[in-house]
């Protein structure tokens, strides 16, 4: 089972090329989980006790606004990881998470990944930097999409 | 590796006049006008005189409307089609008046003028595709001509940029490069409640498409700052810098290599463009416009 999971994690491409036993440290906060279409995965305000490791399926990003609804953020697709918040104190989600459609995915225990990273700091750097490496992209493709670039021509 | 584009770096535009007359447009009328999205119109033109210009996809031509100026605008139908479709967003004076022309009204043409996506050569090559809003129009004659290749002659993966939903461009021709076979991932910068599209930069559905990146060809078009992020993008994928295909914009005004408003490096790309290989123009894609 264990053996398993390693290997899904292993292909997962937050954790390519990340040797064998170090993929079995992850599995060992990992399980499998599935979401139906329209589920509510991450609540804002909820604990963030948990992140997921995309595999099938997309899921919303999304802030409820008062008169407005659920507004979304962001689309995350198979190879994206969802959940950030439980990396840093105070461990609360920032944003609802809801699936679009079916969703398969590899669930980590958060507190369990926190505390193999605090245990093993070589291991703590390199689930830093590759975490460090999806932020730094979410980061800028906000930047990006925050210029409006699909809305402005050049004039003639 | 795939060569870039053959005739990248071409001189001599298809069906340009070049030498006397290379300035004279020659009339078209506008046979039909189809309004794609809130500003952007497209228009259907066809020679007055004689059939019109053979051109290829990537291709542009400069439009003139009588009284008020010319401007360069890419081709966003299908060669063979027996008329010219052109795709404007109204932005300024001409483009303006192009999208305020209507059925019988007169434009002038010259062209077509620059290099093309070259999609000849890609029979049996994986493409993929990846457009931002309005820079969907130069590739669309592109990409109806790969969804019709034959079964087996390589994969065709689309990747759309768009600010909205309600900004998407030829939103009915999606549907049908999918029932072709084709791979199609839209995504939009933002959406009103009830969108179950992609919300993200169009580089977040790039790894949702399924094509070789070791064997394939990439043909890029939109805002420049996009076409940078989606060919590094590429290439961290695995596709070739020279494999990578981008269509270049610039203040094109003469549209045969000779005023020299389009200058980019020792480029110019009226003539040498719009469409270049990646690998060899990236390092210029920093300069600012002169």
């Amino acid at each position: 089972m264990i053996e398993e999971l390693a290997e899904l994690v292993g292909h997962h491409p937050l954790f390519d090329g990340l040797p064998a036993d170090v993929a079995a440290l992850v599995a060992g906060c990992a399980r499998n989980a599935a979401f139906g279409p329209g589920e509510l995965v991450l609540a804002e305000g909820g604990v963030a006790d948990a992140f997921y490791l995309l595999r099938r399926g997309r899921v919303t990003l999304e802030v409820h606004a008062p008169g407005r609804g659920p507004l979304v953020i962001e689309t995350l697709g198979p190879g994206s990881v969802l959940g950030m918040s439980w990396l840093f104190p105070p461990y609360r989600w920032s944003f609802d998470a809801r699936t679009l459609e079916p969703v398969g995915a590899i669930s980590v225990d958060a507190a369990c990944l926190r505390d193999k990273a605090e245990a093993d700091p070589a291991f703590g750097y390199e689930l830093m930097k590759r975490l460090g490496a999806v932020l730094l992209g979410r980061l800028e493709a906000t930047r990006i999409r925050l210029l409006d670039l699909y809305g402005h021509d050049r004039p003639d | 590796m795939i060569a870039p584009t053959e005739d990248a770096g071409r001189a001599v535009a298809d069906g340009a006049a070049t030498g006397t007359g290379a300035f004279t447009p020659a009339p078209y009328r506008v046979v039909e006008r189809r309004v794609e999205t809130d500003g952007v119109v497209s228009v259907a033109l066809v020679p007055d005189s004689g059939e019109p210009v053979a051109w290829r996809p990537g291709q542009f031509n400069m439009l003139t409307v009588f009284g008020v100026g010319e401007v360069a605008i890419s081709m966003s139908g299908v060669p063979g089609e027996g008329r010219l479709w052109h795709t404007v967003r109204d932005v300024g004076a001409v483009s303006h008046a192009l999208c305020g022309t209507g059925v019988g009204d007169v434009v002038g043409v010259r062209g077509a003028y620059g290099t093309a996506w070259g999609v000849e050569e890609l029979d049996g090559v994986d493409v993929v595709v990846v457009a931002g809003g309005i820079g969907l129009a130069p590739l669309r004659g592109a990409i109806s001509l790969l969804a019709r290749r034959p079964s087996g002659r390589g994969r065709l993966c689309v990747a759309l940029g768009a600010r909205s939903p309600d900004q998407v461009i030829f939103a009915e021709d999606l549907e049908i490069w999918r029932e072709l076979g084709a791979e199609v991932e839209l995504t939009v910068d933002a959406a009103a409640p009830g969108w179950t599209g992609s919300v993200g930069l169009v580089t977040a559905v790039l790894p949702q498409l399924s094509f070789d990146a070791g064997r394939a060809v990439a043909l890029v078009c939109g805002p420049e700052i996009m076409m940078r992020i989606v060919a590094r993008a590429l290439v961290d994928r695995g596709v070739a810098a020279d494999a990578i295909r981008v269509s270049l914009e610039r203040n094109m005004q003469c549209g045969v290599g000779l005023c020299g408003h389009c200058q980019l490096g020792p480029l110019l790309i009226c003539r040498d463009g719009p469409v270049r290989a990646y690998g060899e123009i990236a390092h210029l894609l920093g300069e600012r416009e002169r």
